[in-house]
């Protein structure tokens, strides 16, 4: 089919529906990169004016990779759910942004259609919309996970807790455990990127978190993100695993890359669920995601970066993830340029994951070749606290030293819980309540005698 | 009236300090209510402005060129097809190809078949190679059989990894060595990776290459990092592979002891 839209004399035209998507996506430096951004600033307004009057359906009668070619393709057609279409069949692009804006549009309503929505069709209506539509209409969708707590609940605001060691140094790794937890993060996950992949030093790794976590009564979780095939081998020999992590795509090629296929997942998941270690939930995947990855991996089709990324939230939605994070300024320059690209994708992605009915947070990142500083990062974190976020990251200072980038800090969320009155997990509520690390929701100052304290201490020494 | 003296605020200091032994992340920064301390702060921007500044800073070819030459060793100076930094930055593609005038400077001197060619690029850290890569190639050439005749380097400006695949090839090399600025950490504004690469030729994949990083005095230490290099880099001539098949034999390196 072809597309196009006029502009006073000017026609232009799409060659396909891709084209169409990836020219009306906001400039980035992926997308040029790729060569498929739009030439001009009015082509691209030329292309979301032509997106806008499209059909929804369009979206299932044209794929922009052949579902006999892609596994991914496939998952999309195959789990769309027809009968909640209904509901949002008769929209056009235009049409279904006016829509989601409704006061009308409540979460019950997103919570409806969440499995009518298929990728292509969140990422169209996204590049329509403006910053604060993508906020107002994530905060509005309600996706609620568990493990060992209940994330996702209105009102709330998990950490991931990220200690990483440029040499996996469990005293180390300990030691920031331990850091974390006193300034009241590691709700989300306790989530360790281990700088080895050998698994007598991994299995170390879960030993030691599980130890924490059992000792204490933390009501949280723990994962050791290296492949999953490393992890279904560790689960075989007896590794206490929470949670299996997994970093995905959205094309079958990109995830060959990454040495996954949906199939390998879906054991991995069978592999995690069958050891029940969730008091209050099953979700047991952690998937990280990130745009460009598609294009990095050469495994783009031509299709923009913004729209790939979307693909791999109807991944991570087959296998009911406890948590999903883009990671958003982690690629580098070539892919997102600057603290503006940077803010505008990491609002897109979460718009996206929330509409699609995923539990997405936010690695609100950047390297140090990127033209962005913790100033960007202060402004991403502030407006996807106001959309309603899951889950950031913590790590000390937001200086991660075995990867090399800068994140987000513990004192970053509790930044973000002050100026927005947003609250922990409950369950880890009430056990930093209990524990008095807290004391009506603020952190209190600790004694050296304080309990957790002087034992998490000796466990380090120990360690 | 006399102006109060000036009373430092007081910070809400965290009793486990002591823990700093044990990792160098930023841990027990205390707290001003919920924020970090003004001295964190500053010195956190200290950091990423080194970061930044190992980024943009142009490398100083000439004094590089004259250091080399000052140690013995011949150079030649090529450029990759990225112009600039801003261009280096958002187009990889650019960096791993040579220019064309490059390219013809280097297929002009290759008379003969080389073992090996090094090639020292600025990558995404300047003060890496202007710290760290003489130092390294010294210790690296000591380590080298007698008979081993070093060619001349190769400097590159804008260049990424794979550009010693195009370098490799133009000088007829059977493998190519290079040492390039890694991409600056808040802790680690200068250290120098190395690649090595058997048979290079455009299209190689970083599957067909070893990588010793990290080096740097307070990271991998230079007598280390030569150790490994030089040890892959006979052991990938003798193999005639380098990449996945090689990585699993370096770490042997531990139970070698090098005369």
């Amino acid at each position: 089919m072809r597309y196009s839209h006029s502009v006073g004399a000017s026609t232009y035209r799409f060659a396909d529906l891709k084209a169409v998507l990836a020219k009306a996506s906001p400039a980035r430096s992926g997308d040029f990169l790729a060569g498929v951004a739009a030439g001009s600033a009015v082509e691209r307004m030329a292309a979301r004016l032509c997106l806008a009057d499209l059909p929804l359906s369009v979206f299932l009668n044209e794929t922009l990779i052949p579902y006999e070619t892609d596994a991914v393709t496939r998952l999309i057609i195959d789990r769309h759910d027809l009968q909640a279409f209904t509901e949002i069949a008769h929209f056009t692009v235009g049409d279904f942004r006016n829509w989601l804006l409704l006061e009308a549009t409540d979460e019950a309503a997103l919570a409806r259609i969440a499995l009518a929505v298929t990728p292509e069709m969140a990422a169209a209506v996204s590049k329509l919309m403006r910053n604060q539509d993508l906020i107002l209409v994530a905060r509005k969708c309600r996706v609620i996970t568990r493990f060992r707590n209940t994330l996702g609940l209105p009102g709330r605001l998990a950490v991931r807790l990220q200690p990483n060691h440029p040499t996996d140094d469990v005293k180390g790794i300990a030691a920031v455990i331990l850091d974390g937890l006193l300034y009241g993060s590691g709700d989300a996950v306790i989530g360790i990127n281990p700088a080895s992949d050998s698994l007598p030093v991994l299995m170390g790794l879960w030993r030691m978190v599980d130890d924490v976590i059992q000792r204490f009564n933390v009501p949280t979780q723990s994962c050791v993100l290296t492949h999953v095939t490393n992890q279904i081998q560790a689960i075989e020999r007896g590794a206490p695993i929470d949670l299996v992590f997994q970093s995905i795509a959205g094309t079958e090629a990109a995830n060959a890359s990454f040495g996954v296929t949906l199939k390998l997942l879906a054991e991995a998941r069978d592999a995690a669920l069958s050891l029940g270690r969730g008091t209050v939930g099953d979700n047991v995947m952690y998937f990280e995601t990130g745009q460009g990855s598609a294009l990095s991996a050469n495994a783009n089709f031509g299709i923009d970066q913004q729209t790939c990324e979307a693909r791999a939230y109807a991944v991570a939605r087959e296998f009911k993830p406890l948590l999903v994070n883009t990671v958003v300024g982690f690629i580098g320059p070539e892919y997102l340029y600057d603290g503006k690209q940077i803010i505008r994708a990491g609002l897109e992605d979460h718009f996206c994951g929330k509409l699609m009915g995923v539990p997405l947070g936010c690695d609100v990142c950047y390297t140090n070749h990127a033209e962005a500083d913790q100033d960007d990062m202060d402004n991403l974190l502030t407006l996807l606290g106001a959309a309603g976020v899951t889950y950031i990251m913590g790590i000390p200072g937001a200086d991660d030293i075995m990867l090399n980038y800068q994140s987000t800090s513990f004192h970053d969320a509790l930044y973000l819980r002050t100026v927005l009155g947003l609250r922990h997990a409950p369950e880890f509520e009430a056990w930093l309540e209990h524990r008095q690390v807290t004391a009506g929701g603020k952190l209190r100052a600790l004694p050296t005698q304080h309990g957790l304290l002087r034992a998490l201490s000796d466990m380090t020494q120990n360690a | 009236m006399t102006p109060k003296p000036p009373v430092p605020v007081a910070i809400e200091a965290n009793p486990w300090a002591e823990l700093k032994q044990f990792t160098s992340a930023r841990i027990a920064l205390g707290r001003v209510g919920s924020s970090l301390p003004t001295d964190e702060v500053l010195r956190f921007g200290l950091a990423h402005a080194a970061a930044r500044d190992a980024v943009h800073a142009p490398l100083d070819y000439a004094a590089l060129g004259r250091e080399l030459s000052a140690a013995g060793f011949d150079s030649y100076r090529v450029h990759s097809r990225a112009a600039d930094r801003p261009t280096y930055l958002l187009r990889p593609d650019l960096g791993r190809d040579l220019r064309d005038d490059s390219r013809a400077l280097l297929s002009s001197n290759a008379d003969r078949e080389l073992d090996t060619v090094f090639v020292i690029a600025d990558g995404l850290s300047a003060f890496a190679i202007t710290r760290h890569a003489l130092p390294l190639l010294v210790a690296v050439h000591a380590l080298l059989p007698p008979t081993y005749v070093m060619p001349p380097v190769v400097i590159v400006s804008q260049g990424r990894v794979a550009i010693g695949d195009a370098i490799g090839e133009s000088l007829r090399a059977r493998s190519v060595v290079v040492l390039i600025g890694e991409r600056p950490g808040l802790s680690s504004p200068d250290s120098l990776g190395v690649y090595l690469t058997y048979a290079p030729k455009i299209g190689r994949t970083d599957a067909e290459r070893n990588c010793v990083s990290n080096i740097r005095p307070e990271g991998l230490a230079y007598p280390d990092a030569a150790r490994k290099l030089s040890w892959l880099l006979q052991t990938a001539l003798q193999l005639r592979l380098s990449g996945i098949g090689l990585k699993d034999q370096s770490d042997l390196l531990e139970y070698q002891p090098h005369e």
